[in-house]
């Protein structure tokens, strides 16, 4: 019992920094359908940037701020220099530029940070809390109640300001948008940048415990990605169900059956919800036009 | 008359193989050579892949597992089961059909992004497996790959290799332009250019789709074998996810649907990080930056764009 208590708290704090980047994924797709495969290196850029300026002095604070601030700017930056020209181009296309710019961040990333493992001191101490036999970090409790926090600031924005409700109408339907007098262009913005803030801050939350890289961003993407899908692609509630899962999924494939595997758990419960739910868990089903 | 031949079979592939009988005059040295090899290699990868892309529509993102599968066959064949070299190779290729049939009968049912993300899976796996059992395969440090003897001659040597190289990819370029232009290439296209359509007119989608993934598996499989047996050594790297967006790569850069687009795009990617090797720190942020700039500026690809300028304006 108490593995298993052990089990779903590492899967949850790992859970939610993939929910975290599905959530990401999922802002961006539905207001551009682009997939942006760089998303888990705004999780990079968030970890190695606090890494990199509180060692340079900055308090922790300041130094995650800046390191946010950064990951907006990439984001912004990315949308406008390589989404938005290529506008209308297939989908095979829209993904290889997006992993042209992951390929990039990551090249320049060596260049600015290096190629080592670094980590940040945990938020609150390193005393391990136990709980029914299993212990846990204290960082874990921050990790979780980060995403919560996350979650209910992403909730509020869309459904009490007017800049979120034109971010839900651009993503219901950009012509109808554009024709009530929404800024497409400025909103599509705004969905990097949100997106890129979401991913920075869950890299920054999670460094703690599993340490970061001007590389980590890959595996990060996949499995964001892989848990926007399963929840069903473009479902907010879907994105973060799907994180959660194939957190808890891959902690229980690392403790019961082999921790070698452990990064194919997310590939092989995609298939399986794919063939089972081909929308995903919350997705809806929809009809395809001919 | 211009307009004929630059869409004619024969003319792609003599002036292919006019290419290849060039560069070894011009190689200064032997290294060249080897890099031109190389350009071959990857070139049949991306032809196999032109076919599942450019002629059936579908996209994967995971071709290096076959790459590796074929390259760690005539690796761990020879060296743990006692098999003879060649026959490895072959078994590696058919290896790849059998595990493409396996993979792709689920996986192709799947569009666009979803598509793409299984088949990522699928190579992010293989390279995964490679990486795991070290018994067999070597584990991250790789494998050496015995020398392949044919009849008693070794084949060994920058200059052999070239020939076998270039050989294998004249191969696999004249089996590649006959498909487009046989029934089941012009099956191929009808399903890329609609499936609802083609499946109105008796095609069938599922099977077509299938035989494009077994076809391009093969011949990732054949260039990764041929990779192991040149180089000589081969690690988990050759299955990796950077390897097999370079190979789609490839293929966009040079012309997506075009046979001499792949070898345009092979001899880009690889050509490159040769050149770049003085700026190594640099290599990936260029590689990343190309990738985007062609992505977004010339998506047709170098083959495609140079071959439209030319029949706009013939008479």
């Amino acid at each position: 019992m108490s593995e298993f208590l052990q089990l779903v708290f590492s899967g949850l704090t790992v859970g939610a920094v993939y929910a975290l980047v599905a959530l990401g994924f999922t802002l961006v797709y539905n207001a551009s359908d682009v997939i942006n495969f760089a998303q888990g290196d705004f999780v990079m850029i968030g970890g190695m940037g606090t890494v990199f300026l509180a060692a340079a002095g900055f308090s922790l604070p300041l130094a995650t701020l800046i390191a946010i601030l950064a990951a907006v700017v990439v984001g912004l930056l990315l949308h406008r220099l390589a989404v938005e020209p290529a506008r209308g181009a297939s989908p095979v296309t829209l993904i290889m530029i997006t992993i042209g710019a992951s390929i990039f961040i990551k090249g320049v990333a060596q260049l600015v940070f290096d190629k080592q493992f670094h980590s940040l001191p945990p938020f609150s101490g390193a005393d391990p809390i136990s709980i029914g036999g299993a212990s846990f970090l204290p960082q874990s409790l921050w990790v979780i109640g980060g995403t919560l926090a996350i979650l209910i600031a992403l909730w509020l924005f869309l459904e009490k300001t007017l800049l979120g409700k034109a971010l839900l109408a651009t993503a219901a339907n950009r012509l109808a948008a554009l024709l009530v007098g929404i800024n497409v262009r400025v909103v599509l913005a705004l969905a990097f940048a949100v997106s890129a803030a979401i991913g920075a801050v869950a890299g920054i939350l999670v460094t703690p415990i599993t340490l970061t890289r001007y590389d980590v961003g890959t595996l990060f993407a996949l499995k964001g990605f892989a848990a926007a899908m399963v929840g069903g692609m473009g479902h907010p509630v879907g994105a973060v169900a799907g994180g959660l899962l194939i957190g808890l999924m891959e902690a229980f494939g690392a403790g019961y059956v082999s921790s070698t595997y452990k990064d194919a758990v997310a590939f092989v419960m995609i298939l399986v919800v794919l063939f089972a739910m081909p929308q995903g868990l919350f997705g809806r089903r929809s009809l395809e036009r001919v | 008359m211009l307009a004929a031949v630059v869409t004619s079979r024969l003319a792609t592939l003599l002036f292919l193989a006019l290419v290849i009988a060039v560069v070894p005059v011009l190689a200064p040295s032997s290294f060249y050579l080897r890099v031109a090899s190389l350009v071959w290699i990857f070139a049949l990868a991306a032809l196999g892949l032109t076919i599942l892309m450019g002629y059936a529509g579908q996209v994967s993102l995971g071709h290096a597992g076959f790459l590796g599968i074929g390259a760690y066959a005539v690796a761990v064949g020879p060296a743990r089961l006692g098999l003879d070299p060649l026959l490895s190779f072959f078994l590696g290729a058919a290896l790849c059909g059998l595990v493409a049939y396996a993979v792709g009968k689920p996986i192709l049912r799947l569009k666009g992004y979803y598509l793409a993300i299984a088949t990522l899976g699928f190579g992010l796996i293989v390279a995964l497996v490679l990486h795991s059992e070290a018994a067999v395969t070597g584990g991250p440090d790789g494998i050496q790959v015995a020398r392949i003897t044919l009849f008693g001659w070794r084949i060994s040597g920058a200059t052999t290799w070239y020939w076998v190289t270039a050989g294998a990819l004249m191969i696999g370029a004249a089996l590649a332009l006959n498909i487009a232009a046989s029934p089941s290439g012009r099956t191929l296209r009808a399903l890329h250019d609609s499936e609802v359509a083609a499946t109105g007119v008796g095609v069938d989608v599922a099977a077509r789709k299938l035989a494009a993934f077994v076809v391009s598996a093969v011949y990732a499989g054949v260039a990764g074998g041929l990779l192991a047996l040149m180089n000589g050594f081969i690690t988990p790297e050759t299955a990796s996810f950077m390897h097999s967006i370079e190979l789609v790569a490839m293929v966009i850069i040079g012309g997506t649907g075009s046979v001499l687009g792949a070898v345009v795009g092979s001899a880009f990617l690889t050509v490159l990080p040769q050149a770049l090797t003085i700026l190594q720190e640099y290599e990936q942020a260029v590689l990343g930056l190309l990738i985007m700039v062609f992505m977004i500026f010339l998506p047709a690809g170098i083959v495609s764009s140079l071959k439209r300028f030319v029949l706009d304006r013939a008479p």
